[in-house]
């Protein structure tokens, strides 16, 4: 097993590829929820490659978020690879920017680019810059790195939409961390106050933090009550299990009058046995024997 | 121009802030796209003409600058054009990190006006008397710096800023200043303009500071038969790099005039371009390092020594 890690092309055509195109054929309602975790598996073994590549990132929160991404792309969002600044296409704003690694694994697979690429993650030049930035990929919707903005961001984003009758929905993916921005609370007044009922925010609540666990750190008590208190819906859900994940973005479409967040419970880590809820994998890329390991362990789930 | 004489008895007097906000208002019936944000400061910043006309476009954000500033990067993103506005000293201070990361970084097309800038905020003092946000937009990579210099000069600015793609600030007035230009005087971003031309010794002003030079300039020339050039520089970034050169070559000094500190601002950004290219003599005028206070307009520019009259003792101390 560790001899096939250990010598495997990670980006390249291959068994695996295989089996992800043979999904990508068919109709987004057909896909299972077995095949969304086939992708999210696939999405998990790009970023272990990126960030032991790279030798820096952000793993943890990345795999965490496999998950809810392959979700997103293949049975969520109104979205064309071929075209991606489709007026009507769904925007997903990403404001924790760190875990982008899950980003970029996520639109190569659903076909933004070639996974080759993604092996430039975080060097010179490359798309794929250690935090996402629309100057290098145009195909995102936003920048971000400097946690708290990127609600206030999709808040504006569903509001400019709506001013313009266009129906597309915003998907805002934001942190627990996050929540101890200031910014967060005052973007999620706004949402409320403007009731942006085409938004939807989900929380990567994997109750961790680059410093250790957040109730250590600076608790963020009850943070479905906070959002609710601001006027929000609040849907809480596990982020691993798909049915779970696609029931609940699909409740948020039916709400109207006002924002709706969903916290996602979320392991850090998820996938990687050795990885799961430890707080120093946050910010520490894998090394050759880390990686070798993790990619056997997600092999072994295809 | 609308004046020959800058110490005319009866120039008109209208702030900067005030020809913002019926930009806007005029500019609302011309672009659909423009939208007007405001952080509880619309009375203050001008902005509550166009909420009237335009109910629809205008949105308040209540006390939070930071938000409204990454609502208007939102906002940016759908193809609208936002002008944020508020205080200079939020709107760039506040805000800056928002300012630099959501909006500057993926050069998004919004315009960032500021308010109530430099000490002629007058009685609330120096919490709210920013002389630091020429300094800390002109260094954020690609950002448009303009200072207009009258009513007309803003109004224009407002008009040039909405036409240009990418985030522009424009820095803004409380008082009512001297008017001197007229709506037809034409403003382009980046090209200074010469409103006298002179010998030996060049003025370099912006905003507020143009009247007041222009003012020291004729009092010169009338006490002590000297005539400067006297420049606008409405646009701070990009500098007028070619004017800057072209004048320093036929001048034996050079003064700049900002009501904004020495450090980092426009008399700063002169040096630059003179100290790579004609390193000619330079004295920057200006809020020297202090923090501003309470006091009636006139009182403060005469303490800080931006007055005209100051201005010309100084000038007149240097030789």
């Amino acid at each position: 097993m560790m001899a096939e890690a250990n010598k495997e092309d990670i980006f390249a055509a291959n068994k695996h590829t295989e089996i992800i195109n043979n999904i990508k054929k068919k109709d987004k309602n057909e896909i299972t929820h077995q095949e969304i975790s086939v992708i999210a598996n696939q999405i998990r073994r790009y970023i272990v490659e990126m960030v032991h590549l790279a030798n820096s990132g952000h793993p943890g929160g990345a795999l965490g978020l496999a998950d809810i991404y392959a979700t997103l792309y293949f049975k969520i969002l109104n979205h064309n690879p071929n075209d991606y600044k489709w007026d009507e296409r769904d925007r997903l704003i990403l404001s924790n920017g760190h875990v982008c690694a899950v980003r970029y694994a996520a639109m190569a697979v659903a076909g933004y680019f070639n996974e080759k690429e993604l092996s430039s993650f975080r060097t010179l030049g490359s798309k794929f810059q250690g935090h996402p930035s629309t100057r290098y990929l145009p195909e995102l919707e936003n920048s971000s790195g400097s946690l708290g903005q990127g609600l206030s961001f999709a808040s504006g984003t569903a509001l400019g939409l709506k001013q313009q009758k266009n129906n597309a929905r915003v998907y805002v993916c934001i942190s627990d961390g996050e929540c101890q921005e200031g910014m967060t609370w005052e973007a999620a007044m706004a949402a409320s106050h403007y009731k942006l009922d085409n938004l939807t925010a989900f929380v990567d609540y994997n109750k961790i933090q680059i410093d250790g666990w957040t109730d250590k750190v600076m608790s963020l008590g009850d943070l479905g009550k906070k959002f609710e208190s601001f006027g929000w819906n609040t849907i809480e859900a596990d982020g691993h299990d798909i049915k779970q994940i696609e029931n609940a973005f699909n409740k948020t479409k039916e709400i109207s009058g006002k924002p709706s967040v969903i916290l996602f419970n979320t392991i850090l880590g998820k996938g990687v046995s050795f990885m799961e809820n430890n707080p120093a994998w946050h910010g520490s890329p894998p090394n050759k024997e880390d990686r070798d390991k993790a990619l056997d362990e997600l092999n072994s789930l295809f | 121009m609308l004046i020959n004489d800058p110490l005319s008895n009866n120039i008109e007097k209208k702030a900067t802030r005030d020809g913002y906000g019926q930009a806007l208002a005029d500019l609302g019936e011309k672009n659909s796209k423009l939208v007007v944000l405001d952080a509880d400061l619309s009375n203050s910043t001008k902005t509550s003409t166009f909420a009237k006309k335009y109910p629809e476009r205008f949105f308040n954000f209540g006390v939070a600058e930071q938000n409204m500033l990454g609502h208007a990067a939102g906002l940016a993103s759908t193809g609208l054009i936002p002008a944020t506005s508020s205080f200079a000293m939020f709107a760039t201070g506040r805000a800056w990190e928002v300012l630099r990361n959501s909006i500057a970084y993926p050069k998004l097309n919004v315009k960032i006006a500021g308010t109530h800038a430099g000490i002629t905020l007058g009685e609330d003092g120096a919490s709210h008397q920013i002389i630091e946000d020429i300094a800390i937009t002109r260094c954020i990579p690609e950002m448009t710096v303009l200072v207009p210099a009258d009513y007309w000069q803003a109004y224009n600015a407002v008009f040039a800023a909405v036409e240009k793609n990418g985030p522009v600030y424009i820095r803004l007035g409380r008082p009512g200043i001297d008017m001197i230009y007229d709506k037809e005087t034409p403003f382009e971003i980046g090209k200074a303009n010469i409103i006298q031309e002179g010998e030996k010794i060049a003025f370099f002003s912006t905003g507020i500071m143009v009247s007041e030079s222009w003012k020291a300039a004729r009092l010169l020339e009338q006490k002590n038969g000297i005539r400067p050039w006297v420049v606008d520089f409405h646009t701070i970034k990009p500098i007028d790099i070619e004017t800057i050169i072209n004048i320093s070559k036929k001048v034996e000094k050079i003064y700049t005039f900002e009501e904004h500190n020495i450090h980092g601002g426009f008399g700063s950004a002169v040096s630059e371009i003179l100290s790579e290219n004609n390193p000619v003599k330079l004295k920057r005028i200006g809020i020297l390092d202090s923090f501003g206070q309470s006091g009636k307009i006139n009182e403060l520019m005469d303490y800080y020594g931006l007055s005209s009259k100051k201005l010309f003792e100084k000038v007149v101390s240097e030789k």
